[in-house]
This record gives C-alpha cells, sequence and structure tokens, in this order.
C-alpha cells in the first residue's frame, strides 16, 4: 500500500509546481489510488489551468463537510473540502484535486476553465454553503428557492423527525409560489428586443415531454427558442444525505432509485467503491453474474429510451414494442432477483444469492429472439424518413463540447469518440469480454439514438459470452466483511455467528478511507465517491450521474431551434429525474 | 324525398354520427391496441364495447369549468361551432341512390366550405383559452389548415373536370366506367393528406401535438366542452372518409350488394386507413409541414390541374 510519503514531489505532475519547481499540492493517499493532491485555495486557479490539458473534463465537483471527520491523517485542517475530480481519456487515468477551507472562506469558480462547473459549483453552495468567488449566478439549483440552511452540512436534520413538524400555511405557500415564478431578469434575459416582445413558456415541471419532474423556461420568439433555463430539483431526495443515515448494506436500495432504470447497475459503483475500500476480492462467478445483471438492465433502460424517442417524436407505436420486450427481460430479472425495477440484489463482496435452476435457458431465448426484434424496429422507426427529418442534425455537439461540459456515455460517443469505460479502463472483469465500443459521427439527436441502439446488440453479445461462460464457484466473497457473510458455518462455531450477527445488526464496519467506482452505466459515467470514517456509516456519498451535466448542456443546443426540436433534444438525452436531482 | 322523409332521415343520421363517433373512440382504442400488442378497453361489456358509454358518463358529470382568464363567449362557442360545420358537411354526402338530404349543384363546394368553418373552432379555441400552450396551438392552426385548405380545394377540382359538376350524386354516377381513384390518383393523394391537415389528426395533429404542447388548443378545456372537440373531430374523420369514397371510389356503387352496405364498407375502409396512419408515422415539425404544402402538395396539385384539365378538353375535342 502507499503512503503519503512514497508519493514524492517529482512524481506530481508539472501543473502542481510553481515556477521554481516547489510543490503546490500535498498528497493523499486514497483506496482507489487516484492520484490526490491538496492545494491552497489561491493556487487552485492556476493548478487547474495546467492541468486541463491534460486532464480535459471536470467530472466531478462536490464538498465534504470536514468539520466532524475524525481520521483525516495528513490532510491539511479544514472545516470543508471542495473536491475536483478531472478525467483524461489517455492513459493517465484521473487526478483529484481538493482545496481545504475554513469557515468563512470561499474558493475561485472555475466556470471560466469549465462550462460544466456552473452547476457543479451551485450544488455545492446549495449543499454546503461553499462561495464560489466570481460564479455568475450562484443560486440555489436542488433545494426550493426558499430553503433554510445547507442540507448536507452535518448540523442540518437529516430526517422529518428531527425538526418540528412542518406545515404549509397559506403565506408560505404563497411565498413557495412566488420564488418559482420565472423571473428573466435574474438570468440576464430581455424580455424584448428591438423586432419583438418575447414570450416566456413554462415548459414542466408537469409536461408529458420532460420525462419527470423538470422545468425549462423557454424564453420565445414565435415558436423559436432565443434562450433557455432548465430548472432541476424537483425530484430531490436528499440521496447523499441518506447515505450518511444507512448502514453500508442497507443503503444498496437506495442506489437502485437513482437511475431508476439502470436497476442492478447503480449498486456496482457504490458496492465497488465499498468492496475497494475494505479490500475485499470478489470470486469470478460473481463478477460474471454482476456483469450479465447490468447488461440486462443496459438493454432494458435503452429500450425504454427507443421507445420514447420515438414517441417524443410522435410516433405512437414503438414504446409498445419495447415496453413488451422490457417486459420479457423484467421476467428474466424477477427470475434471477426477485424483483423488476429494483432489485438492489448486489451485495457488497457478491450478490445476494446465486443463480436459479434453468436461469440460462430464460436468457438464451430472450438474446436469441432480441436481434430480429431489433431489426424490425430499425425498420419500423430509424428508418422512417420523417424521424429522421425530425432528429439528423438537431441539437449537434461536437467532441470538444461534450467534453468541456461534461458530457459522457452514448452523447459522447455519438460525436465520434470512441470511449467507454469498460473498454478503456476495463472495471469488475469486463476486460474477459468480447464487444465492440459502437459511435457515430454527427453528435446530433439521431446519432445518440443510433449509438444506444447499437449498444443493444453490442449487450446482447456481452450477455451470450455469460451464458456461455458462467464460472462455477461461490458467488459472494470469503472475506469477513461480505454483507451478509457465508452462513455455511454460522450454527457451527462461534466466531462466523458473531461475525453474521453483527454485519447483519450493525452493517459492517469498513476501514476509514476513501475511494471512488466508475462505471459506464446507462446513461453515461457514474461513480460513487465514499468516505469512511472506520463506522458502520458512510461519513460522505458523493454520487457523480451522468444526466446531471447532460441537461445542463440543453441551453447551448436547442438555442434558435423550435420548441419541436427541444423536445426532440430532451429525448434524445435519455435522462431520468432522479438520476439528476438524486 | 317528401319534406317529412327528410327530415326523419336527418336525425336519423344525426343519431348515427354521433353514436358512430361515440363507437369510433372505441374502436380506434382496440385497434391501436391489436396493432400495438396490446389488448385496449376490452373490460366492460362484450369486447369493452361499453367503455363508449363510461366514457360519456365521465365525461357529462365532469365539472363544466370555464377559466377564469379566458375570453368566456369565445371559450364556449369554440367548440361548439367545429361539431356543427361538421354535422352539416354531412348533409350533401350521398348515402345510396336514394339516401341523402341535399342534392346541390355547389354540393362540393358546400363540403369545403364546411371543414374550413371547423378551423375557426380550432383556431378560437386557442386564442380564447388565453394560455401559452393554446396560444402556440392556435398559431400552428391558423398556419396548417389556411395551407392546406386551398391544396385541398383545388386537389378536388380534377374530379370536377372530369364529371363537369359540383353535385356529388353526379360525381358518383360518373365513376359507373372506373373510379377516379385511378385517373385522379395524384388528386387522391394530396386530398388525403390534406385532409388529414384539414381534420388535425397525427401525423399532422401539430395544433394539438401532446408531446409538445401538451394538448395545444384544447389545454384549457374539459368536460363536455373537450367532449365537442373530440366529437367533432371523429365527424370529420368519418366525413373525410365519407368523400374520399364518393369522389375517388365510386361511392354507392358496386356490385351484389345494396348500394348503402357498399358505402358503409368503402368508408369504414377508409377510417381503419386512417387509425393505421396514426399508429404508424411519426409527426413533422411544423416548418416542415408548410414547406411539404408549399413546395411539394401545391405543384403536385397543380400538375395534376393542367394534366386533368388538357385531357379532358383533348377527350372532348375527340
Amino acid at each position: 500500500m502507499q503512503t503519503a510519503a512514497a508519493i514524492k514531489n517529482n512524481e506530481m505532475p508539472d501543473a502542481l509546481l510553481n515556477q521554481s519547481g516547489e510543490a503546490l499540492g500535498v498528497a493523499q493517499v486514497t483506496a482507489d489510488h487516484t492520484p490526490t493532491y491538496w492545494v491552497a485555495a489561491k493556487d487552485l486557479h492556476q493548478v487547474m489551468r495546467g492541468l486541463k490539458p491534460q486532464f480535459p473534463m471536470l467530472y466531478d465537483l462536490f464538498g465534504i463537510d470536514e468539520r466532524h471527520r475524525t481520521q483525516r491523517p495528513g490532510q491539511p485542517a479544514a472545516d470543508f473540502s471542495v473536491v475536483y475530480h478531472l478525467l483524461s481519456f489517455t492513459d493517465k487515468g484521473d487526478i483529484r484535486i481538493k482545496v481545504a477551507l475554513i469557515e468563512p472562506g470561499s474558493v475561485p469558480t472555475l466556470v471560466d476553465l469549465w462550462p460544466a462547473a456552473n452547476w457543479y459549483e451551485r450544488e455545492a453552495w446549495d449543499m454546503f454553503g461553499i462561495i464560489f468567488d466570481g460564479h455568475p449566478n450562484l443560486r440555489r439549483i436542488l433545494l426550493p428557492p426558499l430553503w433554510e440552511g445547507h442540507a448536507l452540512r452535518k448540523e442540518h436534520p437529516a430526517r422529518a423527525t428531527e425538526m418540528e413538524p412542518f406545515a404549509m400555511s397559506e403565506e408560505l405557500l404563497d411565498a413557495e409560489q412566488e420564488a418559482l415564478l420565472f423571473k428573466p431578469e435574474e438570468w440576464g434575459m430581455a424580455r424584448e428586443s428591438d423586432e419583438t416582445e418575447f414570450m416566456f413558456l413554462n415548459l414542466g415541471p408537469n409536461h408529458p415531454s420532460v420525462h419527470g419532474v423538470f422545468r425549462i423556461a423557454l424564453q420565445l420568439d414565435g415558436e423559436v427558442v432565443v434562450d433557455a433555463v432548465p430548472d432541476i430539483g424537483y425530484h430531490h431526495r436528499g440521496a447523499e444525505k441518506m447515505g450518511e443515515r444507512q448502514t453500508w448494506h442497507s443503503y444498496i436500495p437506495y442506489t437502485d432509485r437513482i437511475d431508476y432504470l439502470g436497476g442492478v447497475m447503480n449498486n456496482l459503483p457504490y458496492v465497488m467503491a465499498i468492496e475497494q475500500m475494505a479490500g475485499i476480492e470478489v470470486p469470478d462467478r460473481a463478477k460474471v453474474i454482476r456483469i450479465m445483471l447490468s447488461e440486462l438492465f443496459r438493454i432494458s433502460s435503452h429500450l425504454v429510451f427507443y421507445g420514447t424517442f420515438a414517441q417524443d417524436v410522435g410516433q405512437m407505436s414503438p414504446v409498445f414494442y419495447m415496453f413488451a420486450d422490457r417486459e420479457r427481460l423484467f421476467g428474466i430479472i424477477e427470475a434471477i432477483t426477485g424483483g423488476r425495477m429494483h432489485p438492489a440484489w448486489f451485495r457488497i463482496g457478491g450478490v445476494a444469492q446465486d443463480l436459479p435452476v434453468g436461469w440460462d435457458r430464460m436468457v438464451r431465448e430472450f438474446i436469441d429472439a432480441m436481434p430480429a426484434r431489433l431489426d424490425h424496429y430499425d425498420k419500423m422507426a430509424m428508418q422512417n424518413s420523417i424521424l429522421k427529418q425530425r432528429t439528423v442534425g438537431i441539437g449537434k455537439y461536437n467532441t470538444r463540447e461534450a467534453i468541456e461540459w461534461g458530457v459522457t456515455g452514448p452523447g459522447l460517443r455519438a460525436t465520434g469518440m470512441e470511449w467507454d469505460l469498460r473498454k478503456a479502463r476495463p472495471y469488475g472483469g469486463y476486460d474477459q469480454f468480447d464487444f465492440e465500443v459502437p459511435t457515430a459521427q454527427g453528435g446530433d439527436c439521431y446519432d445518440r439514438a443510433v449509438v444506444r441502439i447499437e449498444e443493444i446488440r453490442q449487450s446482447l453479445k456481452i450477455i451470450r459470452q455469460c451464458v456461455d461462460n458462467m464460472p462455477e464457484g461461490p458467488y459472494k466473497s470469503e472475506h469477513r466483511l461480505t454483507t451478509p457473510p457465508p452462513k455455511d458455518r454460522t450454527l457451527q462455531d462461534i466466531e462466523t455467528l458473531i461475525h453474521h450477527f453483527l454485519n447483519v445488526s450493525w452493517g459492517p464496519v469498513i476501514p476509514a478511507g476513501e475511494s471512488a467506482c466508475m462505471v459506464e452505466a446507462t446513461k453515461g459515467l457514474n461513480s460513487y465517491h465514499l468516505v469512511s470514517d472506520g463506522g458502520t456509516t458512510s461519513y460522505r456519498t458523493r454520487i457523480r450521474t451522468p444526466s446531471f451535466p447532460h441537461l445542463q448542456m440543453i441551453p447551448l443546443i436547442s438555442r434558435g431551434l423550435m420548441i419541436p426540436d427541444l423536445i426532440a433534444i430532451i429525448a434524445s438525452i435519455d435522462f431520468v429525474m432522479a438520476d439528476v436531482d438524486r | 324525398m317528401s319534406v317529412g322523409a327528410t327530415i326523419v332521415f336527418s336525425l336519423v343520421l344525426l343519431l348515427a354520427i354521433v353514436g358512430g363517433a361515440a363507437v369510433l373512440t372505441w374502436f380506434e382504442r382496440r385497434l391501436l391496441g391489436i396493432w400495438q400488442d396490446r389488448y385496449g378497453p376490452n373490460r366492460l361489456g362484450p369486447f369493452g364495447i361499453l367503455q363508449v358509454l363510461a366514457d360519456m358518463l365521465k365525461l357529462l358529470t365532469k365539472h363544466d369549468w370555464v377559466p377564469p382568464f379566458s375570453d368566456k363567449v369565445v371559450f364556449i362557442f369554440a367548440p361548439t361551432a367545429i361539431v356543427v360545420a361538421m354535422m352539416l358537411g354531412f348533409a350533401v354526402v350521398p348515402f345510396s341512390p336514394e339516401l341523402y338530404i341535399l342534392d346541390i349543384n355547389i354540393g362540393l363546394l358546400f363540403f369545403l366550405g364546411m371543414t374550413s368553418l371547423a378551423v375557426y373552432s380550432v383556431l378560437l379555441g386557442g386564442l380564447a383559452s388565453n394560455n401559452k400552450y393554446a396560444l402556440l396551438g392556435g398559431l400552428r392552426s391558423a398556419a396548417q389548415m389556411v395551407s392546406y385548405e386551398v391544396f385541398m380545394g383545388l386537389s378536388l377540382m380534377g374530379v370536377v373536370m372530369l364529371t363537369g359538376s359540383f353535385s356529388l350524386r353526379d360525381i358518383v354516377e360518373a365513376q359507373r366506367d372506373g373510379w377516379y381513384c385511378i385517373p385522379q390518383a395524384l388528386g387522391l393523394y394530396v386530398f388525403i393528406i390534406a385532409g388529414i391537415a384539414e381534420s388535425h389528426r397525427l401525423p399532422f395533429d401539430l395544433p394539438e401535438a401532446e408531446h409538445e404542447l401538451t394538448a395545444g388548443f384544447h389545454t384549457e378545456y374539459g368536460g363536455m366542452k373537450f367532449t365537442m372537440f373530440m366529437l367533432g373531430e371523429y365527424c370529420g374523420l368519418i366525413l373525410l372518409s365519407c368523400m374520399i369514397t364518393t369522389l375517388f371510389f365510386g361511392g354507392w356503387l358496386g356490385p351484389v350488394l345494396p348500394p348503402i352496405v357498399w358505402f358503409c364498407l368503402k368508408t369504414f375502409f377508409f377510417i381503419c386507413f386512417f387509425i393505421l396512419l396514426r399508429a404508424a408515422i411519426p409527426r413533422p415539425r411544423y416548418d416542415q409541414l408548410m414547406s411539404l404544402g408549399w413546395k411539394v402538395m401545391l405543384p403536385l396539385t397543380l400538375i395534376n390541374l393542367v394534366a386533368t384539365g388538357a385531357i379532358a378538353l383533348w377527350m372532348q375535342g375527340a
């Protein structure tokens, strides 16, 4: 294991050295081995500018309340820290920069370097009250506009029972309604130009095509979108805060509900991050089962996308066919896990159960039948000339813009960038599989759909390899922190019985440390950054979801288009609001 | 027919159309269901047909709400206009050699006039609602209907030229030697497309466009007033099918079976065709629909008109 001293200054990237060669950063060891450096707030901007050429994507930005944390050896004193996770698309890997804050302090904004920083910094302000100097519009993003306090601070109550009973009085209702009114001036928008008076249309939060509770305030000239302001937070359930109350084990079902179309695929980064911290090695059979289930859910999610995409451009029928297929898929998932949309089936150290007898026959039937059906859908939807007219060339962005705005997953690959985490940095056993990374060149709505549909075929290929080569052996690890632990000897010796009892009642105690784990989820890169303070619960659970930055990009790609184009763009992004708001 | 018989027939026809439109709501859902791998309403009564009654009861007992911010008189008037206009349109349809209400020498123009009146309903409904979505829907419908009105009329002129009359009975009689769907194929094509645009059904339901404008022009409508819009739309669908049958497919003409049966069969076929169209095709964008109209449909119509005129003249000369 690396120690902080072992990371020498000369291993530091040049950007972290000043002109005289002195280090600007203090290294920190993390369980995921991502190089992590503490930087002073005053040096942050310079360091980031230096890092950007090598690490072009601002992958994540979030705060940590450090005030109650006991085990942070070698780390600078801090009330709060701001964590910046930068991603490189080369073999350089990632880098993490942290800034320590003593109240009342502030950090410089990075909006001028990465436009994607805008929403992330607003979120950090919303949740921790961290001030970003120079931010263009530092206002609440997830919590309601009149919320008091900053929800992820440790002193903020985590449940309703810790507060006075809530009552919505007439005055409060009026005030909340008033606060929700869209005021164009707050966003630097004019109400009229020299030629025309603009119409401001409130698209959502309840609208048939915004896929959940999502509001976009549109500045319209006729039907042409002059500008748009996406407004999120209507689906915010405090998933990150709940992570600080639930045990490591009992939080797993909450992860299912983040990208609620992704099912167990959400469990994967969470349990893998814990396994990294605990040093658990997962047996092969569990790995392959996990991959198979994840890919089944990828297909399920992409089928929902496919159907609703066609529906949103006005084609009525495809969605019914795709939902029928999804139903067949849920039949398999139900037989294996007992659940359908939210099986919560992965466990720390493996999966919940072994595969049932006859599972392979069901899976085989599905993957044999699916390619022909996909061909059929292709004829019905993707080759339809009206659908093409509606989506080709609409909502275009190029690779550079995608990276600037934090776009990952099919949205990135549709711009021609062949980068899939499963190939670039295989995790959880993906290096053992043979599949291709589909790409498209145009980066428009149509191409995003093309990439996803091809991904369904690739997932089928992966699943076939899982069925053909399912290894024998245990479905969970023998490690003592596996939860629930293997039970075969619990009734014979007291040690295993005690472990079982403690891990199930209190929950496992995960060693102190930090770890983040990333997966190529259905909609892009999804990761969990977990901080353990050596207890039975997480000290900080950060969920980085792909949909969040994708929505931030909507104004950029919809300006100058019409309302129907905006609907096509929304459909092609493929988001769920729970994945945005958490 | 005597005056008494005409009155009786009118009443019967009125009931048949309203009843037909009501049953059509159920029939459409069942048919769509079959095509889309699902059931559709199948619980109430045999094959679920009593769903029609249940829906009617529900709509009748809904709160009859007029938004306080709307233009109330126009808001209430708008949905009635479409039903009245569509019903009147049926007056000139010859269902069989004996069954018709009016045989006027401007029958075809009367039909066109009535469908044009129906446009006001959508337009006024959209404007009177004083709602942004409804306004956008109203605007779209104004543009769409005005453009498609032009070809709809022009596409039928070929038929008129061949027959030499605007009377729908004459047009049917003139098809004894062959249906106009062959010589007037272009006209038929344009008429079908313009007809869907006029009755604003998917794929040309842009004034409504639920995925974009929630419910478009009738966003603020509920209960009976909403029902009127729907009734108007389904009446329009039946009327359109009747007209296609009359103008291009020989109306009541056909062997063995009685004329009225032939007429109903043909009309039914086109109703199914329109429902299938709804199930199959996505919705073009508003400006694409406009450019399709002016850049493709209008030239096609004009070519058809000129060619038909030339052939008619040539045949007269010969």
